[in-house]
This record gives C-alpha cells, structure tokens and sequence, in this order.
C-alpha cells in the first residue's frame, strides 16, 4: 500500500517536473501567448468534402467559408485575420474525431466548425470536451444533448414543432402519418410530435421508420393509401426523402388534401425532387432561400456570386454561415490576452446578431433562439412563407422530458 | 384485396428494377468469374449521363436510353481493357480492383459535377397512374416492368440465337479449346463486360425518376443486386430473374406485413437461411473446371 502511494506519488512528481521543466513553457504557456498575441486568429473547418455526406456538408463548408472570407476582405476581428484550417474527414465518424483531434491540437485551433449529422457530432463531443475546445455545430438536431463545448446553431424539436404541429391540425385534420428514417433524430422528433398530437386531440394513424437511403416506397405508398391519414409527417432525410417525396407525386396524391409536411425539406432537396413533385408541400424551418430580409438577399448574392449561380442557400448552410459571425461578435467582446475557448464561449452567450432569417441570440445552454417559419414549397423550387412565427422561439433541447433542462450550468435534473 | 394487388405489384416493380441492375452482374460474373463491384458506380453514370443529356441537349429519357446503354459500354469497355483484362489469372484480385475503380469512379463524379443531387423529370407520356377499383398502378412502374421483361428476353436471345453467344457460352466451358478454335476469348471478354455495364447504365437510367441521383446511389442498389445473384445462382440469367421475383415480392410481402425495417431484416435473414441450404443458389450454373 505504501509502496504504491509512494510509486504513484514519484510519478506524479515526475510527470510534473518533466512539464515544469520542459513541456510547459512550450506546450501550455505558447498556446496562450499564440492566441492572445499572433497575427492570426486559428479556427478549423471540419466539413466532409468526400463521402456520402459530402452532398451537403459541401455546401455548409462554403457557407462557412464565405464568412470567413468576407471578415478577413474587412480585415480580421480587431485588425487580427482568421487563418482557417480544413480538413476533410470523408464522411467517417471516426476520422472527424481523429481530424479534431488535429485540429485542435496540431493547429492550436480556438474554434472548429463542423459536422452535418449528430453521429459526427458525437464522434467529436469527446475530443472537443476533452480538450476544453469549442465546436460549432450548424445543423437541425433531435435535442437531448447539452454540453458545455458545442455551439448548437440549428433548431431543436421545440422550435420546429411547437407552432407547425397545432398549424397542421388545424388546417388539415389531426390523422397523422408518421414517416422517418430508422435513427435516433426522426424518433426523437416524432416523440415530440406525438406528446403534441395528444395534448391536441390528435392522433398518429402510423409510425413507420424505414432504413437510411431506402428508395423504394410502393409499400408506404400503399399503406398510406389504405389509412387515408391527413397528412405525412416526414423526416426522411437526403435520398429516402427525395424518392420518396418523387414517388408520392407519381402516385397521384394531391398536395392541397393530403400534404407532405417535413422538418427536413430545404432547398436541397426540393431541386432534387423537382419543383412539380415538391409543389403544395409543407415544411417547418427557420430559414428559406426566399425569405425577405436585407440581410438575407445579402447572403443570397455573396452566396450565388462566389460559387456560382445555379447554387442554393438553406437552413443548415445559414447557420454554418452565420455561426462564424457568433464567433466574430464573441471575440470583439474579449480582451486580445484572454482568448481561450471557454472565453469565447461565455463571451457567445447573449450576443444578438442580425441573421438572414431574423435576429438571434444565443442561449445561456449554447443553442440559439431562432426564428421558425412554416412555408409551402412552388414549383419554382423556392418556399412560400405561410407563417412566421411571432416572436423568437428559445431553444429547450429537453422539451419532451420533464425533470431534465439544459441550462447555463450543463444538465440540470430536478 | 387491393390492397395485396397493390402490393404484387409493388413487389414486381421492385424487382423489375432488381432484373435490371442484377442482370449485367450475373453476366459479368458468369462469363467471367470477375467479382464486378464497380456495378454500382455504372449504375450511376447511367443516371448522370441521362441528367447530362436532357439538361444540356433537351434529350428527354426514353430516347436518352440507347445513348445511355452506348455510353456507359464504352465506359465498360475501357476499365475491362485497362484493369480488368490483366487480372484474368487473379480472380480475387479483380474484386480490390474493381472496388477502386468504383471508387475512384465515385470521387471523379463528386469532383467534376459535384456532390449535389440531380434531377431527372420522367417521360411525360408516362406520367399518370392506371387504376380500377381501389388497386392503383403507376404508369411509369409499368413501363419499367415491361422493359425488364424485354431486356432480358433479348439477353436470353443473344445467349441462345446468336454467334455472339454460342462464342461466348464456347469460352465460358473451355478458354484454350475455345481459341483453339479461332475464337478471340479476350475480345469476347470485352465484349461481354461492356454489354453487362451497359445493361446497369440502363438500369441507371430507367430509375433516375424515382430515387435521388448523387455520386453514392449506386452503393446501396449494389447490394441488393448482389443478393440476387448469389439467389439466382451464380452466372445464371434465369436463375437471376426468378430470383429477382422472389426477392422482389418477399420484400414486399414482409413490409405489408411489418414495416420496411422489418421487412429487409427479414428478408436478409430469410437469404442466408436459403444459401445455408442450397449454397450455389436456385439454379447452379454446371461447368467443366
């Protein structure tokens, strides 16, 4: 016993002597003085340029570098320019764990911004919060998660559901079909849903989940014909969502009586489907490329003329896009010798910025008030904007479950 | 009731569309014992070259499909000349290769057009749904039934009828005894890998209206052709229609009855329960080794 209080002692005192002696002033100390005093502020952009999700973190990569670009043309954050490190982690869970790991620790980044879907999320929650990093993460996700090193910039369920669910029943009937992909966002979104459809009256006819990238519907197509449900509710995402949304048009259904009303339905997808099919269909998000803001045309413009004019905007690329203006508006409140990433952090919270879907803020728990709007989809492939929320919706990643809230503080169960 | 002939039909079309991509894979691997695991990727070019002729030439599809066959022949005449043809000896080894050329093929899509989905209208002539009573037929599903009919009808004549095939069916028995004769095994070859990758570029053409076209479409309709195949029996095109019906229907069968999750699962566990049984599959091709 002894012997080992005294061997594990020796080893710490080593190990600490080793880092005071040698490491420390290089490692620790020359990180510090790296941020608060270089020329260049580091940041890392961990967006899939390969691989299957390469089809829109593509796009979310641009965002994000447009942003970039155009602080740097006006000369930095307090004259100090971003020098941005990319990488590519090819659609692999494991390698965006791998890559943050370099990114955070090779290039010394204050700041990482990535990330499509929430198992890459997940890949790099430890390395960010073991290494006290900070990870900006633009995407719509199914909540339930809060800590303490990840900017959430999306909308969570409450903020997509809580004024489209009501809406829909509504205007269309509370028979609800409802349609996902097998994983955990559409379930958790359907959770919520379904809490909804109670309080309501409503009811949901079918849950029904169907594998990642599952492209053929004749049977759902045939289920939905016998349940007569009032409307889809759908959150298929990428592929099943466009064969899906193309096979329900061929099927002959009219969108005006039975409508597919999605969380996940953006530009992207609706000029993969084609506007005929897309047309007269619903969809809950905080952003459209159509939406009228001055801001907003602004992006639309700097977007088009820097990667051409057939590309589009949407809700996910806005936020990738604006998440680096957070950043900014964080950094300008610091003092140059206090730039760490948990200061960045704390310096976020609060910060309001003139987004183009709106005025955001962001949440002591690091997600962000957002603006949601329910829109019909044209056959232009752009959305018509049928509602807009009254006023800014705050996040609450735990809204299904009651005792459990994410706060400033982290997770907190009563 | 109408529901269960809505739901046959849906099981045909599904295999119809499995007929078409499995098909050129069973004639790959028949004539050649070539593992053909950049299929998929042809299946996609397929998809891209009917979206590049109707955006940029107003080529509508079903004109766009003799080009697409064309084409993605060429494509499959090029890569059994470059790769394949110098791994004859190597069997196992034409699977690695073949898998990179599927990626290799993948990424140069993703990097010369991009990554984002593509839109490919249907026929308008075919758009619309036929139906009485209750039971409700896609007009377009119908038309890709037929088609796959047709295909293979023709692939069982050029087999059967031609010279074409009688050299063909010569060299899979006995490469040096066929030479021996004056039969260029190697152009045969060829001849054979660009017809199999042509029929996979049609099936990339033909269901372009109802799925997503990106660079990976092609992963996923792999797999399930590849199930068929090992079903069918290897190298066997009938085996490879009867199995593409019976995987077709099982499928649809099993997501009435459950759910689409459900349903695959079921249908997976169900192939290998039959292939701990009947290894080489429902109709095993008889060779002289």
């Amino acid at each position: 016993m002894k012997r080992r209080s005294f061997l594990t002692r020796l080893g710490a005192a080593g190990t600490m002597g080793a880092m005071g002696g040698l490491a420390a002033p290089a490692i620790f100390r020359g990180a510090g003085q790296a941020w608060a005093q270089g020329a260049e502020i580091p940041i890392g952009l961990l967006f899939s340029l390969t691989g299957e999700v390469a089809v829109v973190e593509r796009t979310l990569h641009d965002a994000a570098l447009l942003a970039i670009e155009e602080i740097n043309a006006e000369g930095g954050i307090n004259g100090r320019p971003l020098k941005v490190h990319i990488e590519d982690p090819a659609s692999d869970p494991a390698t965006y764990a791998d890559r943050a790991r370099r990114l955070f620790i090779r290039d010394n980044c204050v700041s990482v911004f990535g990330s499509y879907t929430s198992a890459s999320r997940q890949a790099v929650l430890p390395v960010v919060e073991q290494r006290k990093g900070l990870y900006w993460y633009p995407t719509l996700y199914e909540g339930r998660e809060c800590s303490r090193n990840i900017m959430y910039g999306g909308a969570v369920p409450n903020q997509q559901q809580q004024d489209f669910v009501p809406w829909l029943v509504e205007n269309f009937g509370g028979r609800f079909y409802l349609l996902g992909n097998n994983y955990v966002y559409p379930k958790e979104e359907n959770n919520v849903c379904k809490m909804l459809l109670d309080q309501l009256g409503g009811e949901a006819v079918h849950e029904e989940y169907v594998p990642l990238g599952h492209s053929d519907f004749s049977s759902v197509i045939n289920r939905i014909r016998s349940t007569g449900p009032s409307l889809i509710f759908s959150t298929l995402v990428g592929d099943s969502d466009v064969a899906f949304a193309r096979q329900f048009h061929a099927a002959g259904f009219d969108s005006a009586k039975m409508p597919v009303a999605s969380l996940t339905r953006s530009e992207v997808e609706v000029a993969a489907i084609g506007g005929e099919a897309a047309a007269g269909h619903l969809s809950s998000a905080p952003y459209y490329m159509g939406y009228s803001s001055p801001e907003n045309e602004r992006f639309v413009e700097a977007y088009k003329s820097r990667y051409g004019g057939d590309q589009v905007t949407h809700f996910v690329s806005e936020a990738a896009y604006f998440q680096v203006y957070q950043f900014k508006a964080a950094i300008e409140k610091l003092d140059p010798a206090e730039i760490t990433p948990e200061a960045i952090r704390d310096a976020a919270v609060g910060v309001t910025l003139k987004a183009p879907q709106g005025e955001i803020l962001v949440d002591p728990n690091l997600h962000t008030h957002l603006w949601p709007k329910i829109a019909r989809w044209k056959s232009d492939g752009q959305a018509e904007i049928l509602v807009q929320s009254a006023e800014r919706i705050a996040p609450e990643p735990y809204w299904a479950y009651a005792g459990e809230t994410c706060t400033g503080e982290g997770l907190v169960r009563s | 009731m109408e529901t269960f002939i809505n739901q046959l039909f849906a099981g045909a079309s599904l295999a119809s569309i499995l007929l078409m991509v499995a098909l050129g894979l069973a004639i790959i691997y028949g004539a050649m014992g070539v593992i053909n695991l950049a299929h998929g990727e042809f299946v996609m070019l397929g998809a891209y070259v009917t979206w590049a002729l109707q955006t940029f030439l107003g080529i509508g599809l079903l004109p766009a499909l003799p080009i697409v066959f064309l084409a993605i022949a060429a494509v499959g005449w090029g890569v059994e000349r470059a790769v394949v043809s110098r791994l004859y000896r190597r069997p196992l080894d034409t699977i690695l290769a073949t898998w990179g050329i599927g990626i290799v093929l993948q990424q140069l899509v993703r990097i010369g057009i991009g990554p984002e989905s593509r839109f490919i209208a249907g026929p308008g002539i075919l758009s619309g749904n036929t139906g009485f009573g209750g039971v409700v037929l896609s007009n377009y599903r119908i038309f890709v039934l037929v088609f796959a009919i047709a295909i293979f009808a023709a692939t069982w004549a050029l087999m059967a009828k031609t010279e074409f095939g009688r050299k063909l069916r010569a060299v899979i028995q006995n490469r040096e005894i066929s030479e021996c004769y004056g039969i260029r095994a190697e152009k045969v070859y060829a001849m054979t890998f660009a017809y199999g990758a042509g029929l996979a570029g049609l099936a990339g053409a033909l269901i372009s209206p109802l799925v997503n076209t990106t660079p990976s479409m092609g992963t996923y309709l792999v797999v399930d052709a590849f199930l068929v195949v090992v079903v069918g029996g290897v190298g066997s095109i009938f085996g490879t229609a009867v199995a593409s019906g019976i995987v077709g229907e099982t499928t649809a069968f099993f997501s009435m009855l459950l759910n689409d999750t459900v349903g695959r699962i079921a249908v997976l566990v169900a192939i290998i329960l039959f292939i701990r049984f009947r290894p080489s599959g429902l109709f095993p091709q008889i060779v002289r080794r």
